[in-house]
C-alpha cells in the first residue's frame, strides 16, 4: 500500500557521525556484501572496461572551508533516509514500494515492482538505484534481515554498516525513544536532516563534525627569536642597516 | 533526467492522440464514414502506440497490470485508470460516428474530458517531484495541456486551430524563463544536501565511485544542455510559428494539416527532449554536477 502511514510504533534508523568517518567504505562493502544475498545486487562488467554496479550506500567526500581556519575533509556515507514522508513510497503505481507501520521502514516488493524508476526520480537522496539485470529498484533494507534475525548472535543484530564500521561512526535504533542511544546523540550533538525544506521529514540524522582546534600561529619559540644585537654585533648591526 | 526515447514518443504522440479524440469526442469535428474512420482510428492509433511506447522503458513490463492498484495516492496509477477510462467511454461515439448510429453527443464530451483528464494525470507524474523543482510548477499540466489540445485543434481541422499554435510560442518562452529559475528558487545547494552548509563552504573532493551508476545515467543528464538554446528557438519555430502560418494561410485540406502536424510533431519532440535533458534533479548536487 502506497498510502503512508499516519505514525509508525517504532521509528528505525541510523545516525552518521560526521566528525568520526574516515571515508574507509568498510560500510559500502559490507552493505553490498549482505545484501548479495538471494537476488542480489547486480554487477555490470565488474571487471571489463566500464564496470557498473548497484549499490545501496555511497561514501562521497567533500571539502568544507569555515570562514575561519583551514579546509577540512568530511566523508559523507549517503544511503537511505527512511523518510517519514517518503515520497518514493506515494508515487508508486504497483504498491511494490511502502512504508512498514510497525517500524517505519521503508522497503520494495520486488515481486510487485515494474520497474517504472519514479521512485528514483522522486527520492531527492538518490537513495534508489535500478538494478540493471533484475529491472526492479533496489534500496536500503535497514537489513531487515539482520536486525530481528534470531538466528543471528545478538551483536550482529544491526545493520552490516553499523556493525562494520570500524570508527563507529554509524549508529542504529528507535528514534521514537526519546532515550535510545541515536535519539540522545541527535539531542546532544545536534543531529540533522538533510535538505529539510523538501518536507520528507528524514529519519535517520547526521552529526556535523566538531569544531576543530585553532591552529597556533605564533610559534612557542617566537620570544627565543627576538634577539637584540648588543655591543660590537649590535654597532654593526646598526652601521650595516644604515648602508 | 535523461531524455528516454520512449518516454519522449509516448508523452507527445498519446497527448497528441488524445487531443484529437478529445475535439472528436466533444463533437467539434463531427464526420461519417470513411471520414471518421480515419480521424477516429488516427487518435486511437496515436493515443494506444504512445501508451504502448511507454512500457518499452519498464525493467518488468509483464507487471504492468499491478499499475492500476494505486489510484489512491500515484499520479501514474490515475494515469492508467484515466487513459482506460477514456479510450472506452469513447468507443460507443466513435462507433457511432463511423456507422451515423445516432448516439447522444453528451458520451462523447464525458470522453472527451477523460481525454483530457488522462493528458494532465500524465503531466502530474512530472509536476509532483519535487526534487526536479523545473518540473514542480504550473507550468507543467498548463503546457501538456495546451500540446494535447493544440494538437487536437489541428488534426481535426478547426479553421481557428493557428490561433492555439501561436499561443504556444508565448508559452513556451515563458514555461522557458520560469522553469530556468526554479532551481535556485528551490534553494538546494551542495551545503544544503549535506547540511555541511553549517561549517563552510562546501565542494566535491573526490566522488563516491570512479565508474558510472543508475543516478548518474539517469538523473544527472548534462551531455547536450549546450545546445539548448539553439535547440528551443528550433522548437518554438516547428511547434507553433511554421504550422501557424500553414493553418492560417494554406487552405484548410488533409495535405496542409498533415505538413503542419508533422512540423508541429517534430517541434513537440525538441521540446520533450529539452523537457526532460534540462531538468536537473537535486541528486546531482551530491555529485557537484549542476549543469549551467
Amino acid at each position: 500500500m502506497t498510502q503512508l502511514p499516519t505514525s509508525t510504533a517504532k521509528q528505525l534508523g541510523l545516525v552518521v557521525d560526521l566528525d568520526t568517518c574516515v571515508g574507509c567504505q568498510a560500510c559500502v562493502t559490507a552493505c553490498k556484501g549482505w545484501n548479495d544475498q538471494g537476488g542480489g545486487l547486480s554487477d555490470q562488467q565488474p571487471y571489463g572496461a566500464d564496470p557498473s554496479g548497484t549499490f545501496l550506500n555511497r561514501v562521497h567526500s567533500y571539502q568544507v572551508q569555515p570562514p575561519d581556519g583551514a579546509a577540512q575533509i568530511i566523508n559523507f556515507p549517503r544511503s537511505c533516509l527512511h523518510c517519514a514522508d517518503a515520497p518514493c513510497v506515494t508515487v508508486c503505481p504497483t504498491g511494490a514500494s511502502y512504508k512498514r507501520a510497525e517500524d517505519g521502514i521503508v522497503l520494495v516488493n520486488e515481486s510487485a515492482c515494474i520497474g517504472c524508476g519514479l521512485c528514483a526520480w522522486a527520492c531527492p537522496y538518490g537513495a534508489r538505484e535500478m538494478d540493471a539485470e533484475q529491472g526492479v529498484m533496489k534500496k536500503c533494507t535497514l537489513c531487515v534481515d539482520r536486525i530481528y534475525n534470531e538466528n543471528l548472535p545478538e551483536e550482529d543484530r544491526e545493520p552490516a554498516c553499523v556493525r562494520t564500521c570500524p570508527t563507529g561512526a554509524r549508529h542504529f535504533g528507535d528514534f521514537a525513544d526519546p532515550e535510545s542511544k541515536v535519539s540522545r546523540l541527535t539531542r546532544e550533538r545536534g543531529g540533522f536532516d538533510l535538505m529539510p525544506d523538501l518536507k520528507t521529514r528524514p529519519t535517520n540524522k547526521y552529526l556535523p563534525p566538531r569544531k576543530k582546534d585553532v591552529r597556533q600561529d605564533a610559534s612557542l619559540l617566537a620570544p627565543l627569536l627576538d634577539i637584540q644585537a648588543t655591543g660590537f654585533a649590535g654597532w654593526l648591526d646598526k652601521v650595516l642597516g644604515k648602508i | 533526467m535523461h531524455p528516454a526515447p520512449s518516454v519522449i514518443l509516448f508523452s507527445t504522440l498519446s497527448g497528441m492522440g488524445l487531443g484529437l479524440l478529445a475535439f472528436l469526442g466533444a463533437g467539434l469535428a463531427v464526420a461519417t464514414g470513411w471520414t471518421a474512420f480515419l480521424w477516429w482510428g488516427l487518435g486511437y492509433a496515436l493515443a494506444v502506440g504512445g501508451l504502448a511506447a511507454s512500457t518499452f522503458h519498464l525493467g518488468n513490463p509483464q507487471r504492468a497490470l499491478l499499475a492500476f492498484t494505486q489510484w489512491r495516492t500515484s499520479w501514474l496509477s490515475r494515469e492508467a485508470w484515466a487513459a482506460v477510462a477514456a479510450l472506452l467511454v469513447l468507443a460507443p461515439t466513435a462507433l457511432s460516428d463511423l456507422f451515423d448510429l445516432g448516439l447522444p453527443r453528451a458520451v462523447g464530451q464525458v470522453g472527451a474530458v477523460l481525454a483530457l483528464l488522462t493528458v494532465f494525470t500524465t503531466s502530474m507524474i512530472y509536476t509532483q517531484i519535487r526534487a526536479v523543482p523545473r518540473w514542480h510548477h504550473w507550468t507543467t499540466p498548463v503546457l501538456f495541456l495546451s500540446f494535447a489540445i493544440t494538437g487536437g485543434a489541428m488534426l481535426s481541422g478547426q479553421g481557428w486551430a493557428w490561433v492555439c499554435l501561436i499561443a504556444l510560442a508565448p508559452l513556451l518562452i515563458l514555461a522557458w524563463r520560469i522553469g530556468d529559475g526554479q532551481f535556485a528558487k528551490a534553494g538546494q545547494t551542495l551545503g544544503t544536501a549535506t547540511g555541511l552548509d553549517r561549517v563552510g563552504e562546501v565542494q566535491v573532493f573526490e566522488q563516491a565511485h570512479t565508474a558510472g551508476n543508475y543516478l548518474l545515467r539517469e538523473m544527472i543528464f548534462v551531455v547536450g544542455r549546450k545546445h539548448a538554446r539553439k535547440l528551443r528557438q528550433i522548437a518554438v519555430g516547428l511547434v507553433a510559428v511554421l504550422p501557424a502560418l500553414i493553418m492560417a494561410l494554406a487552405p484548410l485540406g488533409p495535405v496542409s494539416v498533415a505538413i503542419a502536424a508533422a512540423l508541429h510533431l517534430g517541434g513537440a519532440l525538441a521540446q520533450r527532449w529539452l523537457f526532460f535533458a534540462e531538468a536537473e534533479h537535486v541528486v546531482g548536487l551530491y555529485y557537484g554536477k549542476r549543469g549551467s
